[in-house]
């Protein structure tokens, strides 16, 4: 085992670093960079069931340290994901992958799951509960902690890899719906997803996104990210995946004393391609810094 | 794609609001006309998509209408000042598909793009008459830099303040052409995809993350399936173009 290495719900990983669902496409824009497989694994492109354009543009809005996002899930829906997307991926990427998926309905989860979860190359499943329910008033799945064990034990039910449940920052107690999603019997929680944001064009007095809200990332909502990654991991028996502004070796590190077995980048990714390569890449330097033999030793240090 | 420092060597003022920056680095990644390039400015968060105006083996030019914080910090650098930039991003022009007779459609912002594809035709043997279209006298410029290629230039205000009165696709009716390429704003793509009567190659513009096809953030649907406007476009063939409104 190397000083990097760490174990993701029984799947080693050479690195904890892993780009985050929707800035990393399915690897292959990134692989005509440089070699992916230098990076932990990657969490794919959210995939639902049915395909779908996503929201109307403009999607996508400037922040201080961040930005804000209104994609809207576009993705070519399960089937051709697994027909088109996956083998294209596996010509680039030789690890286990982390499939991402989304749904809007509990039978929508566990139908993309299911087939997700029969792909050779599916290390994990990451299930993204911040969706709509369009049977529960719209509300979204990760602001209820029933819900969100609903759909955990729906797709359990249907799965035999590692079920991580990926948590809405917008919500009162992220730590009971973390702890609900773990009696449902999800193997894994990582957080946070995006903080609902919006913004407004001074000159036409207009929202910026064409679809008003949209989901703030980037270095501004690290703070948060750590604090939430710090109770939830303080809650939970189950691995967490630390996720949110995460740009350098050292935000790495910090996520793991919070208590991080791995760690997501996500908006950086955008900004600079290289960032996860460079981030995996500076990591012993770091860990030299700050008198860190092995990542593994510190998960939750600051406990 | 290609990330690189580039460094300024001339940014300097054409109008009141358009700056003309020349940048000198490794231009290896720029393969054809209408592409564009993403430039990280300090302080802000995502980087600034912004066209390529020409290029050679040790620069690129671009030409930026300021009209937020990313192009007003632009405005005020000086020569020497290193930026971090992404080259080749982008389809471009296919030239593969010009005709002979080609009419080459410029509005705004969106005339930069169409100097090297102007070069680059003329090089080819390829017969081309140019329309660069501005709102107002005080907006016009590049009129002599096209001239100078050989090309006939017309250009139109839609005040009538200076050259033909009306829009782009006023002096159209007159000419004789047998494709088009055009750049600038989507109200100006509308028009002179109704006013045409050939194929031709239009480039569009979109509020983008990345610039490299990772986030969706600006995709667009078309007859030929959804498309990312930073890497199956900026350029669509007008065959395939599908209006939503």
């Amino acid at each position: 085992m190397g000083k990097l290495t760490v174990n993701l719900c029984g799947i080693e990983l050479d690195n904890p670093v892993i780009p985050a669902s929707g800035t990393f496409g399915y690897g292959y824009e990134f692989a005509e960079l440089y070699d992916i497989n230098e990076l932990g694994t990657f969490s794919f492109k959210g995939t639902t069931k049915d395909p779908r354009f996503g929201n109307p543009t403009p999607r996508i809005a400037e922040c201080y340290s961040g930005m804000i996002n209104a994609v809207g899930l576009q993705n070519p829906g399960v089937e051709k994901v697994i027909a088109e997307e996956l083998p294209r991926l596996k010509k680039c990427f030789h690890k286990p992958v982390m499939a991402n998926v989304s749904g809007f309905s509990v039978e929508d989860y566990a139908y993309t799951c299911e087939k997700l979860d029969k792909e050779e190359q599916v290390g994990w499943i990451e299930v993204n509960v911040s969706c709509p329910n369009v049977h529960g008033g719209g509300m979204s799945f990760g602001t209820d902690p029933a819900a969100a064990a609903e759909v955990t034990r729906a797709v359990k039910a249907v799965t035999t890899k590692p079920v991580i449940i990926k948590l809405s920052p917008n919500v009162t107690d992220i730590v009971a719906i973390a702890k609900a999603c773990e009696e449902a019997g999800a193997d894994g929680i990582s957080l946070i997803n995006t903080m609902l944001g919006m913004r407004i064009n001074l000159r036409t007095r207009k929202p910026v996104i064409a679809n008003t809200m949209g989901g703030f990332s980037g270095p501004a909502i690290f703070p948060v990210a750590v604090r939430m990654v710090y109770q939830v991991a303080n809650a939970v028996n189950i691995p967490v995946v630390g996720i949110g502004g995460v740009s350098t070796a050292e935000d790495v590190i910090e996520m793991m004393l919070a208590g991080a077995t791995a760690v997501e980048v996500g908006a950086a990714n955008l900004v600079n391609p290289y960032v996860c390569r460079d981030i995996v890449r500076q990591l012993p330097a770091a860990m030299e810094k700050y008198g860190i033999e092995n990542l593994r030793d510190i998960i939750g240090g600051a406990r | 794609m290609k990330q690189s420092i580039f460094e300024i060597r001339s940014n300097v003022k054409l109008t009141d609001t358009a700056y003309k920056m020349v940048l000198a680095g490794d231009t290896s990644a720029i393969t054809a006309s209408g592409q564009f390039v993403n430039i990280k400015l300090e302080g802000l968060f995502l980087r600034r998509p912004i066209s390529i105006c020409d290029y050679d083996d040790e620069t690129f030019t671009i030409i930026y209408k300021v009209v937020g914080k990313g192009t007003e910090a632009m405005a005020e650098m000086t020569p020497g000042t290193k930026l971090d930039i992404l080259t080749g991003l982008g389809n471009g022009y296919d030239l593969s598909l010009v005709g002979e007779k080609t009419v080459l459609m410029g509005g705004g912002i969106g005339v930069p793009p169409m100097y090297n594809l102007a070069k680059k035709l003329i090089a080819a043997g390829k017969k081309i008459q140019v329309i660069l279209g501005f709102n107002t006298a005080s907006e016009v410029f590049y009129e002599e830099e096209f001239k100078a290629l050989g090309c006939s230039v017309t250009v139109t205000t839609v005040d009538g303040s200076y050259g033909v009165k009306g829009f782009i696709t006023t002096p159209l009716e007159q000419m004789d052409y047998d494709y088009f390429c055009t750049c600038g704003p989507e109200p100006m793509l509308k028009a002179v995809y109704k006013a045409t009567k050939t194929s031709g190659q239009m480039s569009f513009e979109e509020r983008m993350g990345c610039g490299f096809g990772a986030c969706m953030g600006c995709s667009c649907k078309t007859i030929t399936g959804y498309k990312r406007i930073c890497k199956e476009g900026p350029v669509m063939k007008k065959e395939e173009i599908l209006w939503e409104n």
